[in-house]
């Protein structure tokens, strides 16, 4: 590995950036045809679909949003859907927390607009970056925004085109986002030890999977992780 | 009604939902960086925070794995594998990719 550098920013680390998103594309198209299509079945006008999708921007959120959605709000449904927004999201505050120190020399609306597109497939994509020596910031930036551009662009084509796409699963894309994170989980591994706290959190999310709806899971496993990694010398 | 019921139950309500889900997501994304700013990074939250981004994968994709039976299995471990070989991550997607696909067509 070569020497850590300093962070910094470049418009070339923009470039390099948007092109390591690539291998996430397939996953952001497949999630945002899906929630296109069922936006339009629900009955979501064109600009509540992609205003959902451009400026909440967490794939999950914006199906269970999607569960929950009124023709008529009022305070109360609207606080619900705001409430289970953030349950659902809350798992962001972990990937925010490990971009800190990387962030931290960073002019604050630029790290404002990083972390507005910050998602789990571009962190781990800049993280396996980092891991590799990279502090390049604009890498970060430029996957974020090449994948919520991507991301909006499906949504749209969702919206109006999604009957069109054929069956989903007889290609194997229903399951191309679990695909995509096993493939980034290759670059993470150094070895049994540091790999003892993924055994725990897969353990931890099968047994919320299996005992509380929703997407809980997924930060219960998490934080399981960390607090093992946190107890491992 | 009062004054802001009825405001909600207009079209502005959605544009309010959209609104309120935008504010609480962008706070869960900005509060880890927030928090670690003011706090001070110690040797065992560093090591807790190593361990976050493994443990955020299997979270995520062991549970919908299982759901989805031994195809989505073998079509992880084939991604696995050729992720081990060629270190290319377009050719590991691609590979569990064509497995899932392959095996749906057979069974």
């Amino acid at each position: 590995m070569p020497p850590a550098l300093r962070p910094h920013f470049s418009y070339a680390g923009l470039r390099h950036g948007a092109r390591a998103a690539l291998p996430a594309f397939p996953g952001f198209i497949m999630f945002a045809l899906a929630f296109g299509t069922a936006a339009a079945q629900k009955g979501l006008s064109l600009g509540e679909t992609l205003g959902l999708s451009a400026f909440v921007y967490a794939g999950a959120s914006q199906m269970v949003g999607l569960e929950i959605w009124q023709q008529v709000w009022t305070p109360t449904t609207i606080l619900t859907i705001v409430t289970v927004t953030a349950v659902v999201n809350a798992r962001m505050i972990l990937l925010s927390a490990t971009l800190q120190p990387w962030l931290k020399h960073e002019p604050l609306p630029r790290t404002a607009l990083n972390l507005f597109l910050l998602t789990e497939a571009g962190w781990l994509i800049g993280t396996r970056y980092h891991n590799e020596g990279g502090r390049d910031v604009g890498v970060l930036l430029g996957c974020a925004l090449i994948l919520w551009l991507v991301w909006l662009v499906a949504t749209f084509a969702g919206f109006f085109a999604g009957a069109l796409v054929p069956e989903p699963r007889r290609f194997g894309l229903d399951l191309v986002m679990p695909v995509f994170f096993g493939v980034m989980l290759v670059p993470l591994w150094k070895g049994l030890k540091p790999a003892l706290p993924w055994l725990a959190a897969g353990l931890v999310s099968l047994a919320v999977h299996a005992l509380l709806p929703g997407y809980l899971f997924i930060i219960a496993g998490a934080l399981a992780g960390v607090i093992v990694g946190m107890l491992i010398e | 009604m009062n004054a802001l019921g009825s405001f909600i139950a207009t079209p502005w309500g959605s544009v309010l939902a959209i609104a309120g889900m935008t504010l609480v997501t962008f706070l869960c994304r900005i509060a880890g960086v927030a928090v670690m700013s003011r706090v001070r990074i110690t040797p065992r939250i560093e090591r807790g925070l190593r361990a976050l981004p493994g443990s955020i994968i299997l979270a995520t994709i062991l549970p919908t794995v299982i759901d989805n039976g031994w195809p989505a299995m073998v079509a992880l471990a084939a991604a696995v594998t050729a992720m081990v070989v060629t270190r290319i991550d377009v050719i590991g997607l691609a590979a569990g990719l064509g497995t899932l696909a392959v095996i749906r067509a057979f069974g």
